[in-house]
């Protein structure tokens, strides 16, 4: 994988040593307890001054009257901006030169395009007075009627869906496979719009100095921010920096820089002084992306024995009425079920709502708990046992290409998550378990996957004659464990410990670590630094073992083995020589490496690349009242190579937590009238609090995967909500004989008998 | 018009000149006494970032006005740990991975060093979750911090009493 390193000449050595797997506390934990951790509204450089955003209160229409003499005679308000005095954009907001830049408001017009859309920032000398200048701007609008949700009109096929995907793809004759079938099964089911709701609101600290920009924001993609900017203002991106040590959370709502972001910046560029910008919660249901609504209907064709034969997966979404992103929720048909037939196709309409993006497991998660519902529901069909019916239809290659998997553990995750849990004492029909206080029990599971990706990255090693070592790169870190996760890979890269090993991320002066999504930024950015560790050694013992005077002398092809801060022979280990000797026989105060990441193509040809997994669920449901608790859940998971254990499984908890809440907690409600969400806080919007999630248990299943990549890893912040989601909403069925087939499930959904 | 207050916050006397009766607790520590531990993730009450102590009791600093805290005692993240160790409570939550991206935890921490005082949970895993489900956390490291708090309640009633608020340096 190094491409860099010729055997032949250089001297391999050994990684994979003392740090990488080894389940570490969190290094940035002290910080984090203490609240010396620094996060973007954190910050207050010298004479910064407060922006506040006014957003719109319609979802459709036109800015027609703004109050800005009033704001502006606020006490302690220094200007306000609007679309008639801002400074001048090098770029248009509204332009697109490619399919990961999307479309801001940065106050360009008085048009209106959804709710919360930004339409004024006031700044002022404190927090208060810009918040109360901007309540003082008393918008008048003409508004028109806003088009809202899955109905709001005539739908369409877009030319691609996700990032550059074909909106339908079969494989195999979908219809003549259906009219075969012994047993048909058509089931709708529909998701709600929800909202990422990152802890943390988007904050921005800018400060310009000349043609120079300098900022504190949470990213998730340091060197796209550092690009998308330049081209907005005009500037080198080498003349911005940006600070993101610590985000408090992302979920792909940090992935790019939102239109909020730029504004602070803007306002800053106006007033010509550091200004910082907050997003209020309720702010951040518009502007920032979102997980649009789906309605899905699958079409499943099998026989007697519970054998699929054709699979229809067909997703409806909703994007904005001026950008294109639609969530490919049927995608996740592609590589579960080895129907011979597949088909996944997707329609969409236009409303007037700020554009969706990507939210953890975009697809993944809106696909996965529709298709693990009709899943269950031909599982019933048959009287089969859902675990039986998932193994009976089990992919050995990649049902949609063919192909092989890299690796696969899916039976092993079957077979433990289900012994974990005691999946065999289930009932085939539902509503036959109750606990001894009465209420309702039921078990439900699903498949969890998700694609194992790799992005480009870069990192920078160095070594130095004191023994210690520095590795670089930009990588972030929302929460995944990325200080030390990748700090352990640099270790073992290095060849030192860890404490001697220097890791620096989170800024965009390092070598570009790509963006923490997809769940591929440990994959991406370890393979950079680990390969930048095995440039740095291979030069280190270049100078060994050509020098006489080294102990490694001519270790040539038999090659040498890097450990604890020393190069060994790899065929007598016994002979050795510490870095800085090397370095001080060599004149050298320290030696450098780069190395690369990128996803191989031949590899990607050849094989199908995912990580895996299984969840079981128990909720219990008050028989009078409906109320529903997910009590217990158990994943088993195959991801590859672990590199922290304790990071990885908070990683998967999180997930399933992410997948009791999508079943049975979370949605954004929208006025029909008004275009407008009725819930835009949190004590509306509801997600999981500690009380809603009892017992959780997360399996990690060994699993070498040679062909991903050099360091085995697949990645795991988003394929725990897959599986889990349809997990919990089967449970519920198993537990009630009711089959609620839209989210989340509500106790209104439940309080009628079970269907006959 | 300015309003003077004085609090004493993580032991220390603070004087503070007002110049709006708005100003909440919670921006008074943050933009203006420069203590920015504690976390905004609402304002509104709704999600628990801003816990702090004011006279040993949990709060939103968020839904507080400063102006009606002339007096108070307020402990926040920053005067949890003394003398360079950590609480109990904190470093439970490093051993229990209680945290992920860490923007909840100040608020975590504070909620659990009240609810260990008010010594009403008996150990019991159910109703710490209960008395912590004030706190959202949408990184969902519910289970560690549930894990951490039981923990650190048991070290803390093991080296005598409920005092949860303080450590020996020894
Ligand atoms: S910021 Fe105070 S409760 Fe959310
Ligand atoms: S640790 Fe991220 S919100 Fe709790």
């Amino acid at each position: 994988m190094t491409s860099e390193i010729s055997l032949s000449t250089v001297p391999a050595h050994t990684r994979h040593g003392s740090n990488i797997g080894q389940p570490l506390t969190r290094r940035d934990g002290v910080l984090k307890v203490t609240g010396a951790a620094t996060y973007a509204a954190d910050n207050h450089p010298e004479g910064m001054l407060f922006a506040v955003m006014a957003t719109s209160s319609i979802a459709r229409g036109r800015v027609v009257a703004l109050d800005v003499d009033a704001a502006k005679a606020h006490p302690g308000v220094v200007d306000v901006m609007t679309p008639a005095h801002k400074p001048e954009l090098a770029m248009d907001p509204d332009a697109k030169t490619n399919p990961f830049m999307f479309r801001l408001d940065l106050l360009q017009n008085d048009l209106v395009r959804y709710a919360h859309q930004p339409i004024a920032v006031v700044v002022a000398r404190s927090l208060e007075a810009a918040t109360e200048g901007a309540a003082l701007l008393a918008p008048r609008y003409e508004e028109e009627p806003a088009r809202v949700g899955l109905d709001a009109d005539e739908s369409f096929e877009p030319a691609a869906i996700g990032i550059g995907s074909p909106a339908r793809i079969e494989r195999g004759d979908v219809e003549a496979a259906l009219a075969r079938a012994e047993h048909r099964l058509e089931a709708t089911y529909e998701t709600p719009a929800q909202y990422h709701n990152a802890m943390e609101p988007h904050a921005i600290v800018a400060a310009w100095d000349g043609d120079t920009l300098s900022i504190d924001t949470p990213s998730q993609g340091l060197a796209m921010a550092q690009g998308r900017l330049a081209g907005l203002f005009g500037i080198a991106p080498e003349n911005i920096h940006i600070r993101s040590p610590f985000l408090g959370g992302g979920f792909g709502s940090k992935g790019l820089v939102s239109g909020p972001q730029v504004l602070g910046i803007m306002a800053a560029k106006l007033v010509g002084r550091p200004v910082k910008l907050v997003l209020r919660r309720d702010q951040m249901y518009g502007p920032v992306g979102h997980r649009p609504p789906t309605r899905q209907t699958l079409r499943l064709g099998f026989d007697g024995e519970g054998k699929l034969s054709a699979l229809h997966h067909h997703a409806k979404t909703v994007s904005s009425t001026f950008d294109d992103f639609f969530e490919p929720a049927a995608d996740i048909s592609h590589t579960l079920y080895a129907a011979p037939a597949i088909l996944t196709s997707h329609e969409a309409v236009r409303a007037d709502i700020g554009t969706p993006l990507f939210m953890r497991a975009p697809g993944e998660a809106t696909g996965s708990i529709a298709l693990e519902g009709a899943i269950d529901e031909a599982a019933f069909a048959c009287g089969m046992d859902p675990l039986a019916f998932r193994l009976k239809n089990y992919a050995e290659v990649e049902p949609i290409s063919g192909k092989p998997f890299s690796s696969k553990a899916l039976r092993e995750c079957y077979r433990q998550g289900a012994e974990r849990f005691g999946w065999s004492r289930r009932t085939i029909e539902p509503r036959k378990m109750r606990d001894e206080n009465g209420y309702l029990v039921g078990w439900g599971m699903g498949t969890a996957t998700f694609p194992a990706l790799m992005f480009q990255a870069e990192a920078r090693a160095v070594l130095r004659r004191d023994g210690s070592g520095v590795m670089e790169t930009g990588a972030h870190d929302m929460g995944q464990g990325a200080w030390t996760a990748l700090a352990q890979i640099a270790a073992d890269a290095l060849g030192l410990d860890l404490d001697r090993t220097e890791f620096r991320a989170g800024t965009s002066d390092l070598p570009d670590a790509g963006i923490a999504g997809g769940s591929a930024h440990t994959a991406t950015a370890g393979m950079a630094i680990h390969n930048a560790g095995a440039d740095v050694v291979a030069k280190l013992a270049a100078l060994a073992t050509g020098d006489e005077r080294s102990p490694l002398f001519g270790a040539g092809n038999a090659g040498v083995v890097a450990r604890e801060g020393r190069l060994h022979r790899r065929d007598d280990e016994s002979r050795s020589e510490g870095y800085g000797d090397i370095l001080a026989r060599a004149g050298l105060a320290q030696i450098e490496g780069k190395g690369s990441a990128a996803p191989d193509p031949s590899v990607q040809e050849t094989y199908a690349m995912h990580a895996h997994g299984a969840v079981f669920a128990e909720v219990k449901v008050d028989p009078d009242l409906g109320q529903v608790r997910a009590t217990r859940l158990v994943g088993a998971f195959a991801a590859g190579r672990v590199i922290n254990p304790r990071m990885v499984r908070s990683q998967f908890y999180g997930g399933m937590i992410w997948g009791i809440s999508f079943a049975l907690h979370e949605h954004a409600v929208m006025d029909r009238r008004s275009g407008r969400i009725l819930n835009a806080d949190l004590a509306e919007y509801h997600i999981p609090v500690n009380a809603d999630v009892p017992s959780l248990d997360a399996l990690m299943i060994e699993e070498h995967d040679p062909h991903v990549n050099a360091l085995g890893i697949k990645g795991v912040g988003e394929i725990g909500i897959t599986g889990s989601a349809g997990a919990v909403a089967n449970a519920v069925w198993h537990a009630t004989g009711v089959r609620v087939r839209h989210f989340p499930i509500g106790l209104d959904d439940l309080l009628v008998p079970a269907a006959a | 018009m300015t309003f003077s207050i004085s609090l004493t916050v993580n032991g220390v006397r603070r004087d503070v000149e007002l110049d709006n009766p708005r100003v909440t607790l919670l921006d008074l520590l943050r933009e203006r006494l420069q203590l920015t531990g504690t976390k905004k993730g609402c304002d509104r009450g709704q999600c628990g970032a801003c816990t702090v102590l004011v006279d040993g009791r949990r709060i939103n600093s968020c839904l507080a006005l400063a102006l009606s805290h002339d007096g108070a005692d307020i402990r926040t993240i920053e005067g949890v740990a003394e003398g360079g160790h950590l609480h109990p409570v904190q470093e439970a939550f490093i051993a229990h991975d209680a945290l992920q991206c860490g923007f909840c935890t100040p608020g975590q921490i504070m909620s659990a060093i009240g609810l260990i005082q008010e010594g009403q949970t008996d150990g019991d895993p159910e109703r710490v979750r209960e008395g912590m489900s004030g706190n959202l956390c949408r990184c969902s490291a519910y289970a560690g911090i549930t894990e951490a708090v039981l923990d650190a309640q048991k070290k803390l009633a093991e080296a005598g009493g409920t005092d949860a608020g303080r450590r020996d340096a020894a």
